[in-house]
């Protein structure tokens, strides 16, 4: 297996860590006048999300990890598991909750998105970044209001909440940003 | 958005680097320290094991055929001065193979000067005379501070940095949060006083004021003479504003053998961290061996010194092309 130097690293490489795969977030170069050279990173554990801070020697390296993004559609969920396929291959995979864990309250049966596999099992899914779902359930609007002001919950076909301006009602369709949860515009359709 | 040919710093960072250059050449004038240049590519280089370098292919001679970009223009100027010529500065570029980041690119410009007769004290006070001058109508600088590195050392983490006890160095590195630091340096005294000093202390030092730390532990003695009073530190400084290493400086060693004794030490260690081989500097020890002066001497990083005037945080902000645009 291949492995990388302190030199190498840099934002987004995938590397194993304490037995782990790890992305690299941050890579500071710390050097003392005359003395070592150390590299400070930040790194995210991909199994765990939790972000750490490590310091190296400079020169040390570690093992690369085989982790891959790969652009997969949503099939539908079994109960137990979530089926996924690759578009051009039509190779599917599952994945339990707990790997898919926030991503599901955006998953729409169809729908693509990103699953990071490790080893070729998957090991998380990022929804696209904007989605377009429709509301299912809310109070309804107050007559005039068309901008944002205070906004009202929007409970969406796959359960997600998130607030909407008060003009938006039952039924319509919206596009909202899955990194920040907001409400972005009513799709026409 | 910046196309890739232009230049990352500002206009006003050119202007500014402009005039820091006049103001030095004009502070040494008035001093009548000489202006020289030493060569950038020759046939020896430094043998600090923490210090990589660029070689190159010379295509004229069969014989001597790899050829150094210097890390420091230090070995050059002591054989001037050796040869008499005086107190001399020089301001050029420095090359230093793998150093990369927001406080480092592998090809920056020194100020390096050496001034004979001056002690480590001397040498303090005339490195903030120019300091003061140079950062004059750019940004307020409070008092200057100086401490020595046991001082220093003592106050930010209670640890002795003269006298290796491996339960204290691994309390406090389980203390303060960085528990990787026990199996990175283990049982190497100096590794700790590294990673300490880069963790903990360094960023603390001069917030909006010169802060000079003097009497380096003698394990880092570099090319610093050992202290007359306490065989345990050497005459060296480092200099210090808003946590940002600017320079470093010696009282300079003068005796041949044990310059000698310091680089065959340092070549052993490259060979057994299989480093790229050196050989020790012949001429540099042929000048010691005809009698150096008693000098002091320091050199200054002026991208981050311009960084400093001009409140940027990397040095790519201060650089007109950066290696990555070069």
């Amino acid at each position: 297996m291949a492995s990388y130097s302190t030199n190498e690293f840099k934002s987004g490489l995938k590397v194993m860590l304490d037995n782990d795969p790890c992305a690299i977030i941050e890579n500071e170069f710390v050097k003392p006048g005359k003395g070592q050279a150390f590299n400070r990173v930040k790194i995210r554990n991909l199994k765990t999300g939790r972000v750490i801070e490590r310091t190296f020697k400079s020169g040390d390296s570690l093992e690369s990890a085989d982790v891959v993004d790969v652009a997969m559609q949503y099939l539908y969920s079994d109960g137990a598991f979530r089926h996924f396929m690759v578009p051009d291959t039509y190779e599917q995979y599952q994945c339990d909750e707990k790997t898919v864990a926030d991503a599901s309250k955006w998953l729409k049966d169809q729908d693509s998105c990103t699953v990071t596999l490790w080893n070729d099992s998957p090991l998380l899914v990022t929804p696209a970044n904007f989605v377009e779902l429709s509301i299912v359930e809310t109070d309804p609007g107050v007559r005039g209001d068309t901008s944002g002001g205070g906004g009202k919950p929007a409970t969406l076909e796959t359960g997600a909440v998130v607030r909407v301006p008060l003009f938006v009602q039952l039924g319509e369709v919206i596009k909202v940003d899955t990194r920040t949860g907001e409400y972005i515009s009513r799709v026409k359709e | 958005m910046l196309k890739e040919w232009q230049p990352t710093c500002s206009k006003e960072a050119l202007r500014i680097r402009a005039q820091v250059l006049a103001d030095i050449r004009s502070f040494f004038l008035v001093r009548d320290v000489l202006e020289v240049e030493t060569p950038l590519l020759g046939h020896g280089c430094g043998t600090d094991p923490q210090l990589d370098f660029f070689t190159t292919e010379y295509g004229c001679s069969p014989e001597e055929d790899r050829l150094f970009l210097q890390t420091s223009p230090e070995f050059a100027m002591k054989r001037l001065l050796a040869s008499g010529s005086g107190s001399i500065y020089q301001i050029c570029k420095a090359f230093r193979n793998g150093e990369s980041g927001r406080f480092h690119n592998p090809e920056f410009t020194l100020l390096e000067w050496y001034r004979l007769g001056f002690t480590l004290s001397e040498l303090m006070d005339e490195i903030e005379e120019l300091l003061t001058i140079l950062f004059k109508g750019h940004k307020h600088l409070c008092y200057p501070q100086r401490f020595s590195y046991e001082d220093i050392f003592l106050r930010h983490t209670g640890l002795n940095p003269l006298r290796f006890s491996y339960t204290d160095y691994c309390d406090y590195a389980l203390r303060v949060g960085t528990p990787d630091a026990v199996t990175l340096c283990g049982y190497d005294h100096n590794l700790w006083l590294d990673f300490i000093f880069s963790h903990h202390i360094q960023s603390l030092l001069g917030q909006n004021a010169i802060c000079m730390i003097y009497g380096y532990p003698a394990s880092q003695s570099s090319l610093a003479r050992i202290n007359r009073r306490n065989s345990e530190i050497v005459d060296r400084v480092e200099v210090f504003i808003n946590g940002i290493e600017l320079g470093n400086g010696y009282y300079e060693l003068t005796d041949a053998q044990e310059q000698s004794a310091r680089f065959d030490r340092e070549i052993t260690c490259r060979q057994e961290r299989k480093l790229p081989t050196v050989v020790k500097d012949k001429h540099l020890i042929a000048a010691l061996e005809e009698g150096l002066p008693e000098c002091s001497g320091m050199a200054i990083g002026l991208d981050r010194l311009l960084m400093l005037l001009t409140s940027n945080e990397k040095i790519d902000d201060v650089l007109n092309f950066p290696l990555s645009r070069a």
